[in-house]
């Protein structure tokens, strides 16, 4: 079988997704193209080799609708034969994304491809897509679905870390990233321009080098209001009944920002490589995706990646680099205690609590972030995971070459 | 097709048509099959005659429309395929009404329910008499079911998607003018003999209407599904539905689930979603349990089912209770608002003026809410005589004893009574436990010595449980089931047995959530796991509610207790926590739970330490089969020892009595809800690792493996003929 090899992955600058945030004027085409043609300069790509861009995109509707992916193939110049097809994995689907191209590459059916993802929150709002996930009741009822948030409290509750406990967490998290700047440690990183070319936005806007832990104490939890008056509190404790109440610690603070970004990635075999006169960065080693129930939702990294652990015949303790997306400070923290995980393996230069979470993309920017850790370090392997509405988990190992 | 001249008539009235509902055969008008047919015809030939400008429905009943038949709902639907299809031509014709250009206008004289608000919504034009007591709504989901003849499509569409969806969910009656404001109907007048001109005048500025729902500029008030608010509507509405109802009533998901598809397209084709979630509905088992126990069984027993059929009413004009406590002082205050004179009786004065201080509190309280007038505030405390002399009996036709469960007190009580008693009337004891047959050893004349067992508060639980004593006979049974009848609550007939039927199958609730947590499942999933069956209290909640000293001399002074190894363990346990902990109940503040001052009550922690908490000490289904299986395994007992006289009896008991879940039908019916192979399966499963209080009766064997249902069991004992 073939190697599947990701030659490189970069990702926009992200801007806070709402009516203040710097990239509320720029589509979410404008992002995915603007990293399509960054590709194509930085490596001078011989953009006829390249088949089909599979991006990830989770509200597709609106600027998002109609096949982003072709859509910014269409736009990104790289030629007619240039195909694109969108996918939802929700959170998971910027990762979603590689591990598809990975597996076609690796089955011989594609020899290069690009695998990435976006999310422009400000312009469409999480939700807007509607699903009967949340709102067909006979979807619903059975199901106990609750929002998000009130499964990361749930899974807070239920594994007993406190606000104190994730209020730190996502100190941490800030403080690293304030460092990973300051040291230009974001390689991947590329600058956001307007249609003259000039640039909008070229740092993650939503970082808090101001941030500690007492004015994160002070804010106010965001899933209590709704856990009472949508009655989600009562729906979890009915597939909870050990819980007597659910102690509601997240807040804007604590979970991951809201942003606008877009993230790809050339993926393809080692043939692909040698034409392009490109060296690959790192391998596919292992790839995996678990589902968990409906209502905690956000517990799946943990299955997920014992999964793929197990595929690429590794402990937990052979990976030397993680990243785990904070989609909530308690998903990442509940990983590393299964797991034990030392948290200087963790996130080591912040995560979506300080950088932002673009649903769509997110999973291919840790992508790029792992690898230019694991060069800078010097170190060989590395996992990505996600946790994925509706309860899922995917995870994805990938080693140096 | 022809119309049924015995269920509806019309005439011409000028250019009008006046068609008048009069069912011949029942007390009100129904929405039954032949109602539909009869309906459909006569509109069709008013259609079809040119001469007719407009059609005018009316009630020559009280009331417009009660709502469905629901006996004929008493079989189950066996056919899907075909109700589906008779749905469907219903809406078909329905729409053809709607859609003729003919003006339509009903006249609501009285109450419009259910299928009978769902005829009125049919029609153009909606005019009520503004009467307050009128009551218009559609309350199908309380039993079960959904509005299926358009009106779970409708009245969201009329009333906007927050306030049609509550409407629909909880069933609300609306009196007229609420009706108004929430736009399910279109004009109110003042007289019954206004409504017709009123109609005419209508018809005649309103050729060729349009229904909302056919009218491309109308929009649902306040968004519909896909509107941003109409989302929040449903997704809050459909956690809120879990946290009411946790997913065990069909009906009401399915109306969440007609409101959200069916809004989202064309009425015909929302018409046909409803049709499709209607047969659904009323297919389902929850249905039937809930027309079969809550509505048919209710109304039976409210009628008298049980009593012995050859004796005379009796009449009670004055009632003595024995007892001023909180049981007398309620059965005090529901007599009196019946109309009867009462002689209420303490050891003092002042304790009987402190029972009589209770209807006092509570026709204030009614007169404040505008529920009832001070004349008759007044004249209900001018029945209630308070006294400390056991001679006050003299010329009652029944008196109640409501002393404090000790059979010596109640032997001594008893003599005093009948001393002054005429020996042709009735003394009832209200013991919650003790054997009637015990307590007439003191009586004289056992004959005429029932047991009538409330339930607390008085004035708000529905049940009264009528015990039989060894000796007790037809006269006293129906002299009991009269005055139940008279106070309007639902009279149950049981034989004696120690806890009768109620206090001894709730007494297995308790004593099972008590044996989980012993065995280490966490008291907040045990409590927890009853709520989300069904039970409206959980075990360890409602035994604080008790108090668990009571619990302890109940127990205590059970002759049986040593030889019953299930209640030995249930003693010891309680005693421990009583006397070790200081664990006795609510109203020392102190029981399984906390009860702070200013608070919600809480688990008391140290619990979990005592027992050795667990989650992973048992499944969850394990937990909940425990919990209600056991419940209704009693209740067989009492059915198969001929305490109860009927399936139904248990059935509405364990409903209306402890609160067992409508859904199942009640404790009896939650067999075959389970699955009558699957119910003895998991008592057997049960008996090997719990021990024998899961002895499943051979009778309950022999029926499973006949492959018969609860309801076919064959009721012996000596009540068995009065009430079959």
């Amino acid at each position: 079988m073939a190697e599947a090899y990701i030659y490189d992955a970069i990702r926009t600058a992200r801007g806070r997704g709402n009516k203040k945030g710097a990239l509320i004027g720029i589509t979410p085409t404008q992002l995915a193209t603007q990293c399509l043609t960054e590709l194509r300069e930085k490596h001078d790509l011989k953009t006829e080799m390249v088949e089909d861009v599979i991006l990830g995109c989770v509200s597709q509707v609106m600027d998002q609708g109609a096949n982003i992916a072709k859509t910014a193939a269409q736009q990104s110049g790289y030629g007619d034969h240039l195909c694109g097809v969108t996918l939802n994995r929700f959170c998971g689907s910027g990762l979603e994304a590689i591990n598809q191209a990975s597996a076609y590459v690796k089955s011989g059916f594609s020899q290069l491809l690009i695998a990435g993802g976006v999310e422009s929150m400000s312009r469409v709002k999480m939700g807007s897509d509607g699903g009967a996930m949340m709102m067909d009741p006979a979807v619903a009822m059975p199901g106990h679905t609750i929002p998000q948030g009130i499964s990361a409290d749930l899974i807070a509750t239920k594994y007993g870390y406190s606000r104190q406990d994730v209020d730190e967490f996502a100190y941490h998290s800030q403080m690293k990233a304030v460092a990973a700047e300051k040291a230009e440690l974001f390689k991947s990183r590329i600058p956001v321009k307007d249609v003259n070319g000039i640039t909008v936005l070229a740092h993650d806007e939503n970082v808090r080098a101001s941030t500690t832990v007492e004015a994160l104490s002070g804010l106010q939890p965001s899933f209590a209001m709704m856990g009472e008056m949508g009655g989600f509190d009562a729906v979890a404790i009915d597939r909870y009944p050990e819980l007597a109440e659910i102690n509601h610690v997240h807040h804007a603070g604590n979970s991951s920002a809201i942003v606008d970004g877009a993230a790809i990635a050339l993926v393809g075999n080692g043939e692909a490589g040698k034409a392009l006169g490109l060296k690959p960065r790192a391998k596919v080693l292992a790839m995996a995706v678990y589902g968990t129930d409906p209502t905690i939702m956000l517990t799946g990294p943990t299955p997920a990646s014992e999964k793929a652990l197990k595929q690429a015949g590794m402990q937990a303790s052979d990976i030397d680099l993680y990243e785990i997306n904070e989609a909530f400070a308690v998903v990442p923290m509940l990983m590393r205690d299964n797991l034990n995980i030392p948290m200087d393996k963790i996130n080591v230069n912040g995560g979506a609590i300080a950088l932002g979470h673009p649903l769509g993309a997110t999973g291919c920017i840790l992508m790029g972030t792992l690898i230019d850790e694991l060069e800078r370090q010097d170190k060989k392997t590395g996992l990505v995971t996600l946790c994925i509405g509706g309860g899922m988990g995917i995870a994805t190992i990938i080693e140096r070459v | 097709m022809a119309i049924d001249k015995n269920i509806l008539t019309y005439e011409m009235d000028g250019d009008v048509a006046v068609i008048t509902m009069d069912n011949k055969s029942e007390s009100t008008n129904l929405f039954s099959f032949d109602f539909i047919s009869s309906f459909i015809e006569a509109a069709n030939e008013l259609i079809n005659n040119d001469s007719v400008k407009g059609i005018i429905i009316q009630s020559a009943k009280s009331m417009f429309m009660a709502g469905a038949d629901l006996k004929q709902l008493e079989k189950p639907i066996t056919d899907k395929e075909e109700f589906l299809n008779n749905a469907l031509q219903m809406h078909k014709s329905f729409r053809e009404i709607e859609k003729s250009g003919k003006p339509f206008v009903a006249c609501l004289n009285g109450h419009t329910l259910g299928g009978g608000l769902e005829l009125a919504l049919l029609c153009h034009h909606r005019i009520s008499v503004n009467n307050p007591k009128i009551k218009i709504g559609c309350p199908e989901v309380k039993v079960g079911l959904l509005p299926g003849g358009g009106g779970t499509i409708k009245i969201p569409y009329l009333m906007g998607l927050q306030n049609g969806l509550m409407a629909l969910l909880q069933g609300t009656e609306h009196s007229p003018e609420k009706a108004l404001k929430s736009k399910l109907i279109n004009e109110v007048v003042e007289k019954p003999e206004d409504l017709i001109p009123a109609a005419k005048k209508w018809i005649a500025e309103n050729q060729s209407p349009v229904q909302p729902w056919d009218n491309k500029k109308y929009r649902i008030p306040g968004g519909g599904v896909m509107s941003p608010t109409g989302a929040q509507v449903i997704m809050g509405g459909i956690g809120n539905l879990r946290k009411l109802t946790h997913g065990n009533y069909p009906a009401a998901t399915n109306i969440m689930s007609v409101v959200y598809k069916g809004l989202q397209v064309p009425i015909d084709r929302a018409l046909e979603i409803e049709a499709r979630y209607f047969t659904d509905t009323i297919t389902s088992k929850e249905a039937r349990n809930m027309i079969r126990t809550g509505f048919l069984g209710i109304t039976a027993a409210k009628k008298g089912v049980a009593r012995p059929k050859d004796e005379p009413k009796y009449e009670i004009k004055k009632l003595g209770i024995l007892g001023a406590g909180m049981m007398g002082a309620g059965i005090a205050y529901v007599s009196a608002y019946a109309g009867m004179d009462v002689v209420l009786k303490d050891v003092t004065k002042e304790g009987a003026d402190k029972g009589k201080a209770y209807s006092e509190a509570l026709v204030k309280k009614r007169v404040g809410r505008g529920r009832m007038t001070q004349e008759a505030a007044d004249a209900l405390l001018s029945r209630i005589h308070t006294t400390a002399d056991p001679a006050d009996m003299e010329g009652c036709d029944m008196v109640i004893e409501a002393v404090f469960e000790n059979p010596d007190l109640k032997a001594t009580v008893t003599k005093q009574t009948e001393a002054v008693l005429a020996a042709d009337k009735i003394y009832a004891s209200n013991t919650s436990t003790i054997p009637i047959t015990l307590l007439a050893k003191a009586s004289e004349r056992p004959e005429n010595f029932i047991g009538i067992h409330f339930f607390s508060p008085v004035d708000k639980m529905p049940l009264v449980e009528i015990i039989v004593g060894e000796k007790t006979e037809d006269k006293a049974i129906a002299a009991a089931v009269d005055y139940v009848m008279a106070i309007r609550k639902i009279p149950i007939v049981v034989n004696d047995s120690r806890g009768f039927y109620t206090s001894r199958c709730f007494g297995t609730y308790t004593s099972e959530g008590l044996f989980l947590l012993d065995e280490g499942v966490p008291p907040v999933m045990i409590e927890n796991i009853a709520k989300t069956k069904g039970m409206p209290v959980g075990p360890l909640a409602v035994s604080d509610e008790v108090s668990l000293t009571l619990g302890l001399h109940v127990m205590e002074s059970n002759p049986d207790l040593e030889k019953d190894a299930s209640m030995m363990r249930n003693f010891k346990i309680t005693k421990m926590l009583v006397e070790e902990h200081g664990r006795k109940g609510k109203k020392e503040g102190a029981g399984f739970y906390d009860y702070p001052e200013n608070g919600k009550k809480r688990i008391w922690p140290k619990l979990e330490e005592i027992f050795k908490s667990d989650v992973e000490t048992m499944d969850k289904e394990t937990v909940a089969k425990r919990l209600l299986h056991r419940q209704s395994l009693e209740a067989f007992r009492c059915l198969d020892e001929g305490v109860l006289h009927s399936v139904v009896d248990g059935d509405i008991g364990s409903v209306t009595g402890w609160g067992f879940p409508i859904y199942a039908g009640g404790a009896l019916s939650y067999i075959d809800f389970v699955g009558m192979d699957q119910f003895v399966a998991d008592c057997d499963a049960f008996k090997e690792k719990y021990g024998p209080r899961w002895t499943v009766p051979q009778s309950l064997r022999d029926l499973a493996a006949a492959g018969k249902s609860i309801h076919d069991y064959e009721v012996k004992g000596k009540m068995a003929a009065a009430s079959a």
